[in-house]
């Protein structure tokens, strides 16, 4: 048996089984840290400005960065003069694709396990540009203000190649991608176009959903420096091992030579979940200079280089008989993408998991562009998918004149329609009833455009929200417990404001049988055991499982420790739990060590145990998702066409609940992103030059105070058998189904169908 | 003259270019206050200069001599908590806290502004010196800083909670 698979049937039998998933995890159920509405541990740095972020680690001899980025979409440099720039005052240093150090392109995320490359293009090696705004120079200065100065004396002509810069004309020549995100890009059921060309009741739809930004408050910023063929970076990102080997990989060495930090990131969303050149320009230009080198992304560059979520354009088909079960469900389309990367905008995935159909057709298409790589922005595929399919589900609903929830009730599968997996747990009609009793849904008029205060429009609508579970590869953990019989459990995790060190601490505390106040939780650094990326809203699941593989070894430790004159002689690991602040047999409440007692005899000032997390076999045998219901009211004004959100209630089924402070805050900061996502946002691509022109928060509209009513959140509390802890994720399912909640709100307030998002006034004038 | 900051006397910078943001941040390395968009957009950045909440990237080092600022790191004596603080905890109203300290001096300055008698867009009664700081009236004054994790909720109940009573909070998470 090798090491690995002996840690992984202790974990398995401390957490019931070998198998992931197999038997529920015994914390379920059991009462303990989990499920109090603790505050943030965190809280008081934040309020007080305490909490050190990637640009605010202060350095000896630290330069400042500015970039100059190309004012063209394709082509090369034909002349770069920084002549001027590099005579301004204070400049230390100009850093072209003439002098960079020679570096390999990164690996494309998915290609190697820890590539975290937002594209496999290399980084200033040569004169070639390939999107508008790339950076062709970086000046280093002693402050900020000089570097700004000094960046905007760089002077380059091009010589310009043809580039493809129109989604419309690029459509005509789309592809189908080796895969969707594993998936194959086209499922085909049945023959799902004949049975909708038969079907007695159908709709067939065109949907648009614009490009859009993360936006996160804190601009991307890193702080870099070499120490002896080292490097340190100080970083915002939600991929710390990622980051950490692509680099090592990039400036070849070991990947033990690059250490990556970052403690607290001001908002990730997806946005901070790759390597993007920004980081790789720091390093490279601190290895330059030899000088600790701080770069903090311009608003504007965080839009120039880092990139943001891509626009589709989707057609969903429904057929369905008069009672409204589907004979045919088709949902397709196409999203703009680079040959360089591999973020395809999985939009077909919520019609994988979520509804029964007769016969089905997924396809999804990408057209390439000459653009920076779009990626991953909170619920990539499940938010605009959801938009488009529960606008034509409202639709459908309507034609057939149901109740756009009982239409639901009606297409409620048994097992998962597509992998014909049986779900872990799924509860989403359960979402619909706890929603529509708490929301007023009976107030909904059925005919559009019948509810009116003064100019004011009033309209309700529903739609379904869903997420997948995920649990990532790769992460391992280490519990350390003391003498006095505290614990620090560590993994170089994440926290972008999903309350990671409060949930985990919690979660760590109930596992180890301790006081919350006894375990502190260490993350944020590529010194600790590795962790996995914070993003498909898998990092909960992923440090639990770790934690409950590091707890097996611990007890397994713990017991050969106690010896022959403790109360746990002879029990096997098996027998044991965790709990009252040592070890205990599980039949015989009486049977029990604590851990300061058996450390003390030992004599031993600590324990240590590391573990991995088995890999997540669990994803292949069941269909695990998250689901919702989110309803939303609208007031429409007949004079301008605004549309103001009145109220809203998110209803969720996500498995078990770790802390329903944190868990509320993100779940509305979810449903907020999606109020921006159906009413203001929009990334404005100019396809003449392919820039971004809208590249500030002055002009890329988030929402702000008044746009945003009170959020009303509940959810069913089921545990999920299959997810550690009974958990699954809930960091990107609020923003699912808002767009087509709003989108059906504003269409029973007004009679009028908006199928291009944002739905802005003009549309409704 | 030197500006005060949080009762400390700074020399203004020699760059006219510097400003009370980059002084701020990166000459006295008084990082509480946050940089979002250096360009008037974000409310991240937001101090109070002479008890005025102002953007800090849009006011120049320069401009502030002789006059006192206060950073969210000059808001409470040491240890303690500002109440407002203490009530964006209470509340949870943030999550990743990098709005945070702009929210904080934001709502402080907002609150004096509103004491004055100074009406807002949604202000019924622009003659009223008792202005009620209802919900519609803090969304309204606090729109000018962006808060992307949507801590909104959170934030404005935090703000109801000290400058008006916990009774009219309302919406409070569960
Ligand atoms: S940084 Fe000053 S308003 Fe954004
Ligand atoms: S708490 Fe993250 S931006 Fe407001």
């Amino acid at each position: 048996m090798s090491l690995l698979d002996t840690v992984r049937d202790a974990a398995g039998r401390l957490t019931g089984h070998p198998e992931p998933g197999a038997v529920p995890d015994p914390l379920i159920g059991k009462p303990g840290a989990i499920g109090r509405s603790l505050p943030r541990i965190d809280g008081p740095r934040k309020v007080r400005g305490a909490a050190r972020f990637a640009a605010e680690v202060p350095a000896d001899g630290l330069l400042y960065a500015a970039v100059a980025y190309s004012a063209i979409a394709r082509g090369r440099i034909a002349f770069l003069d920084t002549t001027a720039a590099e005579r301004a005052p204070g400049v230390v240093l100009v850093m072209d694709h003439r002098n960079a150090p020679r570096l390999k392109p990164p690996a494309l995320f998915m290609t190697k396990p820890q590539a975290a490359g937002a594209s496999d293009l290399p980084i200033m090696q040569d004169d070639s540009i390939h999107w508008n705004g790339e950076a062709v120079a970086v000046v280093l200065a002693h402050t900020q203000e000089q570097a700004e100065h000094a960046a905007a004396l760089v002077r380059a002509t091009y010589e310009e190649a043809p580039a493809t810069l129109d989604f419309e004309a690029a459509k005509r020549r789309s592809r189908h991608p080796d895969s969707v995100m594993g998936e194959k890009p086209v499922l085909e059921q049945g023959d799902a176009e004949r049975a909708l060309a038969d079907a007695p009741v159908s709709v067939d739809l065109i949907f648009r959903t614009p490009r859009h930004s993360h936006a996160a408050i804190e601009p991307h910023a890193v702080t870099a420096w070499w120490e002896d063929g080292a490097l340190v970076l100080h970083d915002a990102t939600q991929v710390l091992n990622g980051v950490r080997w692509t680099l090592a990989d990039m400036f070849g060495i070991a990947e033990d030579r690059v250490r990556v930090l970052s403690p607290f990131v001001g908002g990730g969303f997806g946005g901070k979940g790759s390597l993007w050149s920004h980081q790789v320009l720091a390093a490279a230009a601190a290895k330059l200079a030899g000088r600790p080198v701080r770069l903090n992304l311009s608003r504007e560059g965080v839009f120039r280089l880092a990139g943001g979520r891509t626009p589709t354009e989707q057609r969903v088909a429904l057929g369905a008989r008069e009672d409204g079960t589907l004979l045919s469900l088709i949902h397709t389309g196409c999203v703009a993408m680079t040959p360089h990367n591999n973020c395809p905008e999985q939009f077909t995935f919520p019609a994988r998991h979520l509804y029964r159909a007769d016969a089905i057709r997924l396809e999804q298409s990408v057209a390439d562009m000459d653009m920076l790589a779009n990626t991953f922005m909170r619920a990539p595929g499940e938010s605009v998918g959801t938009f488009a399919l529960e606008c034509a589900l409202d639709e459908l609903a309507e034609k057939l004149s149901l109740d756009p929830i009982e239409l639901r009730r009606r297409l409620e599968p048994e097992r998962d329609p597509t992998s014909g997996h049986e779900f872990s747990s799924r509860h989403l009609l359960r979402c619909f009833e706890m929603g529509a009793e708490r929301f007023g849904w009976h107030r909904r008029a059925p005919t559009p455009g019948t509810r009116r205060e003064g100019e004011w429009q009033i309209g309700l609508g529903v739609a379904t929200a869903t997420y997948p579970y995920q649990r990532m590869p790769g992460g391992a953990a280490r519990i350390v417990l003391n003498r006095d019989g505290r614990a620090v459990v560590s993994m170089a995790s994440h926290e972008m404001g999903m309350g990671t060190a409060t949930a985990q601490s919690q979660a760590a505390a109930d596992r180890l049988g301790l006081p919350v106040e006894d375990v502190t939780f260490e993350y944020g650094d590529t010194s600790l055991p590795a962790g996995t990326i914070a993003g498909g809203s898998s990092q909960t699941a992923s440090i639990a499982a770790a934690v409950a593989a590091a707890a097996a070894v611990l007890a397994t430790e713990l017991l050969k420790l106690a010896g022959n004159d403790s109360p746990l002689a002879g029990l096997g690991v098996d027998e044991v739990e965790m709990r009252d602040g040592g070890i205990g047999a599980r039949e015989q409440p009486d049977r029990h060590e604590r851990y300061d007692s058996i450390l003390r005899r030992a004599g031993r000032d600590e324990l240590v145990a590391d573990a991995k997390a088995p890999p997540p076999r669990e994803l292949k045998r069941w269909s695990m998702h998250s689901f919702g219901a989110q309803f939303c009211e609208v007031r429409v004004s007949a004079v301008t066409g605004e549309v103001r959100v009145s109220r809203f209630l998110g209803a969720f089924d996500c498995g078990r609940i770790l802390n329903p402070r944190t868990a509320a805050s993100q779940f509305r900061g979810g449903i907020i992103m999606g109020l921006g996502l159906a009413l203001t946002e929009e990334t404005q691509f100019d396809p003449r030059s392919g820039r971004i022109m809208n590249p500030s928060l002055a002009e890329y509209h988030v929402p702000v105070h008044m746009d945003v009513p009170p959020i009303e959140v509940v959810w069913t509390e089921q545990p999920d058998p299959r997810a550690p802890l009974g958990a699954r994720g809930i960091g990107e399912i609020g923003i699912t189904g808002v767009g087509a909640a709003v989108a059906n709100a504003v269409y029973n307030a007004t009679g009028r169908r908006i199928r291009d998002l944002p739905i802005t006034p003009d549309k409704l004038l | 003259m030197p500006i005060l900051v949080n009762d400390r006397p700074v020399f203004v910078p020699d760059d006219a270019r510097v400003s009370l943001l980059d002084l701020l941040r990166d000459r006295l390395e008084l990082f509480g206050t946050k940089k979002g968009c250096n360009q008037g957009a974000c409310g991240a950045c937001t101090v109070l200069l002479d008890g005025e909440r102002v953007l800090s990237c849009l006011t120049l080092a320069a401009q502030c001599e002789g006059r006192a600022v206060v950073t969210v790191e000059g808001l409470a004596a040491d240890g303690a908590l500002h109440p407002l603080q203490q009530a964006f905890i209470d509340h949870d109203g943030f999550q990743c806290g990098y709005c945070t300290p702009g929210q904080i001096c934001s709502a402080i300055g907002m609150a004096a502004e509103a004491a004055r008698g100074m009406p807002s867009v949604v202000t019924a009664d622009l003659e009223a010196t008792d202005i009620l700081l209802d919900r519609d009236e803090l969304r309204e004054r606090m729109s000018g800083n962006l808060c992307r994790c949507g801590a909104h909720n959170g934030i404005i109940d935090a703000i109801g909670e000290v400058f008006r009573g916990p009774e009219s909070a309302g919406g409070a998470p569960r």
